[in-house]
């Protein structure tokens, strides 16, 4: 790889705290700038109390309420046997504490889409849960008339109120957060371990999710892989819940190969039937709150199982052992962590991608791997553009401003939050694939500049811009430079800037939509 | 600015980035394309509706073999009867969810065509659908195949191809030109912003590509919003918001969009309006039916062929809507046996469906043999780019062998 130009000490470190956080404010800067790279790395990668982070605890989330008239026609049965509700295989409808939670839900969403466009499952994997007796999800709609259904307009109630509940905190926090790294680095993992609540549903299941990417997301690969391919989320975003034996279901196999721990071309079509086979025998015990994921020795196969070169009865956590073991896991880690932090289009050299392999080493061990890639020389190259994916825009430019999404009116906070960001198209815990999102030039389109706009616009309503007013128009320009963590404008937009600068909503709402401002440079 | 190339920051995107990067291929040259010219906008033009079905739909319960006793042995309680399909002859019916689908082929509208894939077909949802974005059977290369036509033919004007979404799927990006992706709803700009976009637009000639793309997005939206005007339809709903409905979600690990009526309705308006574009890409996500496939993939099914209805209904209206072409097409079939959870598996070749006035309808390529199958998947009787080349050649009047690397085989469906 040819070099490009290297940065000097203010832009690599201003390139740090950009990356390794949300935005790069002027004191930030200064400060990192004074006390020089290598310390600001060390400050950055310390685990540190947070007391912004603490100022935003994970939302409590009740159990989903049941999803059909004839889920709660069942439960009330069971409750009338039983004197109390009893834990039916797979249903969310066996919950005791759904109905005040179904309630709240109904209140506090105000949805005018609520009743809309009833479309329906008729009952989804039903026989698949009669036969086995447990785990496979009872997506049991009532077909026809659904629409009319309050049982099942609570529920959707509910699903949308969980989906703002989690989306909202997770944001507040990347907003509050003083030390952002362990934010940045728990949207890292989850853009690669990607599960969207679409499938999932049940916000408590995402958050738990949240919370095991964030403890475990910075030390051994192995320990956060173990946890995550028994973790209830995952399993029901990739259907591993009430994989038997007899017919085993091969999407978690086939994705923690692919996507998670191997890397496309270190395993072949064999190795993902018998990874599927090593992974039965796991089920989900959706009444426990949050879900559990339990085994069940009689649905694994214990068949001795080649995998990737190793014949052994695997289960699911010696399979993880045994991949993550394997070299092409380590570079497989590495370059996606390369392509997310370092640049996406310019591949490491092999000289650069050993090092970082060798860093993360034996012990497998992120934050090793994370310091390494941003020693690496082409961290420091200024040819190492990266595209602001649409939560670092939506994040740095609220946190530039100090506008606190928790703060905002409700339907502002739809506005600003929502649209945005699903018009952007990045929502957090809604990633679009299990490959995660797009990533680079995808996001500089057409359709997202709209967005942005409307965004720039909303925010300069809603954001303390005093400084701004303070400064006299000729400063304007290079006071939002400073701000936004950009180096210097270009020239052109540096005129257009000059031109509004008497208005300080305008030329901040120019500020958030030049080009400068979209990539992390 | 060496170790950059407009080449790569404009196909690096969205499933094949990683994918094309890694596997380092350039099999297209700039100057070889550019030197074939490119044709004007024209008043008979023909249009291009790409539908992709992500996640692998299964084609073996989309085109069913009803009849056939492979197929009930094969798939237990996910088979149809031969009474609930709709019949087509040569033993073979469609998805109960295709009514409107049925209605083409009687009126000779519909081609399906058979068995589509490309040779060793790979069962990751990534590459496989890079492959078929870029048309490259191989193995991905940096550009799309709508994309290197955009290059070959849309003169550098990113409305000849129109992606209606937030991110540009790879398909449409090409070597020097990227089609535009345009937004459902939303509000016009008032003219100062866009005289504001504008002149931000004009990024440096030595500025890293990343910020001059970045400038490009925001001259592309003020051609896009004024071709495409930018008012939002009364009533409805803004589909660039999450959806919390509870539906698409069995299958929905391995990307797309839901909201295709609202996509096609995007479409449906350029078209009335005659804006230039020829080419439009549409997505509908949710095909990866690993567990309870029946209920799912039939809704879905369902909900493509009532959009698609409504579309097709709605631009026959028009001189120019008679002369679209939709094809639909999804990134492999599936395994033809069941697993435990009632669902299956990624498998290999399926049908693709193409439609409309022009379209000579009937069955293309012959029906994958359910009693010999290979590793457990289905053969492939047809190549894909004889599907693409087809749709180059006569629908957007495009030499086939300049976009598919020598590969000008069609089929008779136009």
């Amino acid at each position: 790889m040819v070099m490009g130009r290297t940065l000097d000490t203010r832009e690599r470190v201003t390139r740090l705290l950009q990356r390794t956080g949300f935005d790069a404010g002027p004191d930030a800067v200064d400060a990192a700038e004074r006390s020089g790279f290598d310390a600001t790395l060390d400050r950055v990668l310390a685990t540190a109390r947070d007391p912004g982070a603490d100022l935003t605890p994970v939302p409590r989330l009740g159990p989903l309420p049941p999803r059909s008239a004839k889920a709660e026609e069942r439960l009330e049965k069971r409750k009338g046997r039983n004197g109390r509700p009893r834990g039916t295989p797979g249903g969310e409808e066996s919950d005791g504490a759904r109905d005040s939670d179904g309630a709240r839900a109904t209140e506090g969403s105000g949805d005018p889409d609520g009743a809309r466009d009833p479309d329906d499952e008729p009952s989804a994997g039903a026989s698949a849960s009669a036969e086995t007796g447990a785990g496979a999800e009872t997506g049991d709609g009532t077909g026809d008339g659904a629409g009319a259904d309050p049982v099942r307009k609570k529920f959707r109630q509910a699903l949308k109120q969980q989906r703002e509940e989690v989306t909202l905190w997770w944001l507040d926090r990347m907003v509050a957060a003083e030390h952002p790294w362990e934010e940045k680095r728990t949207l890292l993992w989850h853009n690669h371990w990607a599960t969207s609540i679409q499938k999932v549903k049940s916000g408590a299941a995402m958050l738990r999710q949240n919370e095991t990417l964030r403890r475990l997301g910075g030390g051994d690969f192995r320990a956060l892989a173990r946890a995550m391919v028994v973790d209830p989320a995952l399993m029901v975003w990739l259907d591993a819940d009430g994989s038997t034996a007899k017919a085993p279901n091969e999407n978690l196999a086939r994705e923690l190969m692919e996507l998670f721990v191997l890397g496309v071309g270190n395993y072949t079509e064999a190795d993902v039937r018998e990874a599927a086979a090593a992974l039965t025998g796991w089920t989900l015990d959706r009444n426990a709150h949050p879900w559990e994921s339990r085994f069940q020795p009689r649905r694994h196969d214990p068949a001795p199982r080649t995998v990737v070169g190793e014949k052994a009865g695997f289960t699911a956590l010696t399979l993880v052992d045994h991949l993550v073991s394997l070299p092409d896991s380590r570079a497989h880690v590495a370059g996606r962590m390369w392509r997310a932090l370092v640049s996406n289009e310019n591949k490491p050299s092999e000289a650069a991608l050993a090092r970082i392999v060798a860093a993360y080493g034996e012990r497998r061990d992120s934050t090793a791997l994370f310091r390494a890639l941003f020693t690496d020389e082409a961290f420091a190259d200024a040819d190492n553009v990266l595209v602001k994916q649409p939560i670092e825009y939506v994040v740095g430019s609220l946190r530039a401003f100090g506008v606190r999404p928790s703060e905002l009116p409700e339907k502002v906070r739809g506005q600003l939050l929502t649209r945005t960001l699903a018009g952007l198209g990045q929502v957090p815990f809604a990633p679009e694939s299990v490959g995660g999102w797009p990533a680079g030039a995808a996001w500089l389109t057409t359709a997202a500049a709209q967005v942005r706009i409307g965004f720039a616009q909303g925010l300069v309503r809603r954001a303390d811009l005093s400084d701004v007013e303070d400064a006299s128009a000729k400063e304007r320009p290079e006071l939002l430079a400073r701000k936004l963590g950009v180096g210097r404008w270009g020239d052109t937009t540096r005129a257009v800037l000059t031109a509004a600068a008497r208005d300080p909503r305008h030329v901040t709402a120019v500020a958030l939509t030049a080009p400068e401002h979209l990539v992390l440079s | 600015m060496d170790t950059w190339t407009r080449r790569k920051f404009l196909t690096t995107s969205g499933v094949i980035g990683g994918a094309a990067l890694a596997a380092g291929v350039t099999a297209w040259g700039v100057d070889e394309l550019l030197a074939t010219g490119s044709g004007g906008p024209d008043a008979d033009a023909s249009t291009l509706v790409l539908v992709t079905l992500y996640g692998g739909n299964d084609g073996l319960n989309t085109l069913v073999p009803a009849a056939d006793s492979h197929y009930r042995d094969l798939r237990g309680d996910l088979a149809y009867g031969e009474d609930e399909v709709l019949a087509l002859g040569e033993g073979l019916g469609l998805n109960p969810g295709l009514k409107g689908m049925k209605k083409l082929w009687d009126e000779k509208r519909l081609a399906v065509v058979r068995g589509v894939s490309y040779p060793k077909p790979d069962h990751s949802h990534f590459r496989s659908m890079a492959i078929w974005q870029t048309a490259s059977p191989s193995g991905p290369v940096p550009s799309g195949w709508l994309g290197r036509w955009l290059d070959h033919a849309g003169g550098g004007d990113p409305l000849k191809g129109v992606s209606v979404g937030a991110t540009l799927p790879p398909l449409m990006a090409g070597e020097t030109t990227a089609g535009a992706a345009v937004r459902l709803g939303g509000r016009a700009l008032p003219d100062a912003w866009r005289r504001t976009c504008a002149e931000l637009s004009r990024v440096g000639e030595d500025a890293h590509p990343l910020l001059k793309r970045a400038g490009t997005s925001l001259a592309d939206l003020t051609e896009v919003v004024s071709a495409f005007g930018g008012e939002k339809e009364p009533d409805s709903q803004d589909p660039n918001e999450p959806r919390d409905e509870d539906e698409g979600n069995e299958g929905a690990s391995a990307g797309g969009q839901g909201q295709l009526g609202a996509q096609l309705d995007v479409v449906a308006r350029a078209i009335e309006a005659g804006v230039s574009t020829r080419a439009y890409s549409v997505s509908l996500g949710g095909f990866d039916t690993h567990a309870n496939e029946k209920a799912t993939q039939s809704r879905l099914l369902g909900q493509l062929d009532a959009d698609l209805g409504r579309f097709m209904e709605r631009v026959r209206k028009t001189e120019a809507g008679r002369k679209v072409v939709v094809a639909v097409y999804s990134e492999f079939g599936r395994r033809p046996k069941a697993n435990a959870s009632q669902g299956t598996d990624h498998g290999t070749s399926g049908p693709v469906f193409v439609l409309g006035e022009p379209v000579k309808g009937g069955f293309y390529g012959d029906q994958p043999s359910l009693a010999s199958l290979t590793d457990d998947d289905l053969r492939t009787t047809t190549d894909f780019r004889d599907v693409y080349a087809t749709l180059l050649r006569n629908v957007l009047d495009t030499d086939p062998a300049k976009i598919l690397d020598g590969h000008d085989r069609t089929l008779a469906f136009l």
